[in-house]
């Protein structure tokens, strides 16, 4: 009985039709792809993206040049170099991020006793030179002017997990 | 002078022009069938296919086509620069001519030849050269194996091919492709001829290289086949010529099969729509078997390919010419 099920199922091509009828349930299925550059997937708030050194709202830098982020990067990609300012209060002259050393790994973020290094939701920060992902502090910087919003409507919307 | 213009000269540029008509038209769904192929195997694998030039990606074709004809054309130093060069184009030309006999409705043929059939499978034959040509000249051994294996498959199921065509033939009485498209007009010969359709649409998936039977082009053996040495416009040749027969082979299949350009039913509403309208929705329709087919089933290894076209098609062609000409003969419908 196997033998005669099993040659009917071949000359009428059992496993051919069921191939085929999958291939055609599927192309009227819903795709799953997005159209990229003009639509984009949702974002975690704790999504680890371009970096960005951010202000307070009085226009004061956060960073106070404790240079934890450097101790802690793994990838050994961030370089502080700081000096009194002559108002009395530490502030970094040079904070550098070799954007292609860093691995996205979110230490500098978790360690800043003052929330100024984060990462911010930008991924689209490719470039057509390498020296050009040699951020420096003025970069940052503006990167933090620039995405200021989001990245502290990312930190409220995460901040009850933490 | 004036006679010599008459007998001569119009119908020769009636002719070109007649050619034209036909071969533009082609070339243009050639270059779409590439599209449609896109996007249909991106629909079946939930992707959108390309999207970005023009609205739908419509324009996709001839951007390709434009890059292709950008590009530099590279002769390898060690291949034979003549036949390289003169590969392709047989290629692309014996796609081309096959559709001189293609009638696209009652009296629209250009060729109206009684020997119809024969030239096809003449044309379809003559294919191989362009392939073994290319590898041969390439003098590279991934062109050269995949070359071979090409133009094996391709003898191998012609020779199915030359047998499923009898059957049609024989009930048909004529080589004339009109005539075999008249003999339709009450029964489309898919339906007493089921399981020679059926072979035959897989024997044209392999005279074409297409999936399953895709192995001249294997990749993941031979780079690429046949044409990995082409570059540029050569190599856009080969593509068009590959795309052409499965436009050609499509067309042949629905005159012999489904009935050219009739329409379905032999009423009213059907019949309003122009009979090349029907033949071109029925090739569609076949294209689409191509495309679907390439989505759906992975590539035969190169036995398997081999023991299906000459220990199953062969035979069970054979065994149905003998029981369609016994029927025929039984019950007195031999034609001619």
């Amino acid at each position: 009985m196997a033998f005669l099920d099993r040659t009917a199922r071949t000359l009428l091509w059992q496993e051919l039709v069921s191939g085929f009828a999958l291939t055609l349930r599927y192309m009227f299925k819903p795709k799953v792809t997005l159209d990229y550059p003009y639509e984009k997937g949702p974002l975690s708030p704790r999504f680890r993206g371009e970096h960005a050194l951010r202000r307070y709202p009085n226009g004061e830098e956060r960073c106070i040049a404790c240079k934890l982020c450097e101790a802690i990067c793994p990838a050994q990609a961030i370089t502080i170099e700081s000096e009194p300012r002559p108002d009395g209060s530490r502030r970094t002259t040079r904070y550098d991020i070799d954007m292609v050393k860093c691995i996205y790994c979110g230490m500098c973020e978790e360690s800043c006793p003052v929330d100024a290094i984060v990462e911010g939701p930008n991924f689209e920060f490719a470039t057509e030179t390498r020296a050009e992902l040699f951020y420096n502090k003025e970069r940052l910087l503006a990167n933090g002017d620039r995405w200021e919003r989001e990245i502290s409507a990312n930190l409220a919307a995460d901040a009850p997990y933490r | 002078m004036v006679e010599f213009w008459g007998d001569y000269i119009w119908p020769a540029v009636w002719i070109a022009l007649l050619i034209v008509a036909i071969v533009v038209p082609l070339l243009l769904a050639i270059a779409y069938l590439t599209y449609a192929e896109r996007k249909v195997i991106a629909a079946m694998q939930l992707r959108q296919g390309p999207m970005v030039v023009g609205p739908f990606g419509l324009l996709q074709p001839i951007a390709d086509g434009l890059k292709l004809l950008a590009k530099e054309t590279v002769l390898p130093s060690g291949a034979n620069k003549v036949v390289f060069l003169l590969a392709p184009m047989v290629t692309f030309t014996l796609a081309l001519i096959g559709w001189a006999v293609i009638p696209f409705d009652e009296g629209m043929v250009l060729a109206d030849i009684n020997v119809g059939v024969l030239y096809l499978l003449a044309i379809s034959s003559l294919g191989v050269y362009g392939i073994i040509m290319a590898g041969w000249a390439s003098n590279s051994r991934y062109a050269f194996l995949g070359a071979l294996r090409s133009a094996a498959q391709m003898v191998s199921y012609e020779i199915a091919i030359g047998l499923i065509i009898i059957n049609v033939l024989i009930t048909a009485g004529s080589l004339n492709l009109s005539e075999i498209v008249q003999a339709q007009e009450n029964l489309w010969y898919f339906i007493p001829h089921f399981p020679m359709f059926a072979i035959f649409v897989a024997s044209i998936l392999a005279e074409t290289n297409r999936h399953p039977f895709d192995l001249p082009e294997a990749e993941a053996e031979l780079v690429a086949g046949y044409n990995v040495e082409y570059s540029s416009m050569a190599f856009a040749l080969f593509f068009l010529g590959e795309y052409g027969n499965m436009i050609l082979m499509s067309a042949i299949c629905s005159v012999l099969f489904l009935g050219g350009w009739l329409p379905p039913f032999d009423l009213a509403p059907f019949t309003w729509i122009p009979g090349p309208i029907w033949f071109i929705a029925k090739i569609s329709l076949i294209l689409f078997i191509f495309i679907w087919a390439r989505a759906t089933l992975p590539r035969y290894r190169y036995d398997q390919l081999m023991r299906l076209g000459w220990k199953v098609f062969l035979p069970a062609s054979l065994l149905w010419v003998v029981v369609t000409s016994g029927f025929l003969v039984a019950t007195g419908n031999l034609p001619g």
